[in-house]
């Protein structure tokens, strides 16, 4: 491929959305899923299972609270890196990518801390169901901000010589997201005891 | 080059600022001794996060009709197995059953917490 040459998802537009958007929402559905049978089992198992409420209690409050604090502030960076990249201003939506692959850089070192502190009390993924439903949520959320802050690096860094401009708005909506998907599991698992 | 935008770009920081004093009411819910506040302020202010993050930073309700269906027909799958699941798993017992060993956990739960 000649270095001015379009990928198909780039330029295709056969559903009045490009394709590259098209699939992002494609993957966003099936992720809907994924969270979504998760959450439901949880929540279940939680309405069934009064004496998670003891496991529950805890959580730290204030390190999931900061974590969305976290993640929210991430997500207006993806917003404003996505402004950028429309108005063709590649190096500043580049600034904003990094920022926001920062957010989720914070986010798991906070998550890394609270896990030492609960593994270091006994608390493991075997202690018990509401423990297993925590590091597995948790977890693949986890997984999730990881796998999002490296492609934004990836796309941060093609953005920065006014390439793919397009894909900033793509990695934006995977990011919101995963930024969805934490405002819920932050009430589940750290709020409600 | 990028694709011509297809969406307005409202004032970001104000959302943010928004989502942020919503928070902040979430945790200071969580601080209530009152359950009805616990769950309002953590479940109902969820919810408006949500749907906060996702009209105005996703800008759904800008893209084709047919995103906002897939994403609620997702939803609706979500709905319907925690519907068909939900009554074995929340209950230990019905008509001709008894889950014997959810019923001991539970009591064995509950003795060994402390009490609040």
């Amino acid at each position: 491929m000649s270095a001015t040459a379009k990928p198909i998802a780039n330029t295709r537009s056969v559903t009045g959305i490009p394709t590259a958007r098209l699939i992002t929402w494609w993957v966003i559905a099936s992720e809907i899923v994924i969270f979504g049978g998760l959450l439901a089992a949880y929540l279940m198992h939680r309405l069934g299972h009064p004496e998670w409420a003891a496991s529950a209690s805890h959580t730290n409050t204030w390190a999931g609270a900061f974590n969305t604090f976290v993640l929210l502030t991430s997500s207006l960076c993806a917003v404003l890196a996505h402004k950028a990249a429309d108005a063709l201003d590649g190096p500043r939506a580049a600034r904003l990518l990094r920022l926001t692959a920062l957010g989720g850089v914070i986010f798991l070192t906070v998550k890394g801390f609270e896990w030492t502190t609960d593994i270091r009390e006994g608390f493991v993924i075997s202690s018990g169901g509401f423990w297993s439903y925590y590091y597995t949520l948790a977890g693949l959320h986890g997984l999730h901000v990881l796998a999002g802050a490296v492609i934004m690096l990836i796309v941060a860094s093609d953005a920065a010589k006014n390439r793919e401009l397009q894909r900033v708005e793509c990695i934006g909506l995977y990011w919101h997201f995963v930024d969805i998907v934490w405002i819920f599991l932050f009430p589940l698992l750290y709020i409600a005891r | 080059m990028t694709t011509e935008s297809h969406v307005h770009h409202p004032n970001y920081v104000k959302i943010w600022a928004i989502l942020v004093a919503l928070l902040i009411v979430s945790v200071l819910g969580s601080l209530s001794s009152i359950r009805g506040v616990i769950l309002v302020a953590a479940f109902g202010v969820a919810i408006v996060k949500a749907y906060l993050v996702a009209k105005n930073f996703m800008h759904v309700t800008v893209e084709k009709r047919w995103v906002p269906y897939l994403l609620v027909v997702m939803i609706a799958f979500v709905v319907i197995l925690f519907a068909g699941v939900a009554p074995d798993v929340m209950r230990h017992d019905g008509l001709h059953w008894s889950n014997d060993a959810a019923k001991q956990t539970v009591e064995t739960g509950m003795k060994a917490a402390p009490k609040q």
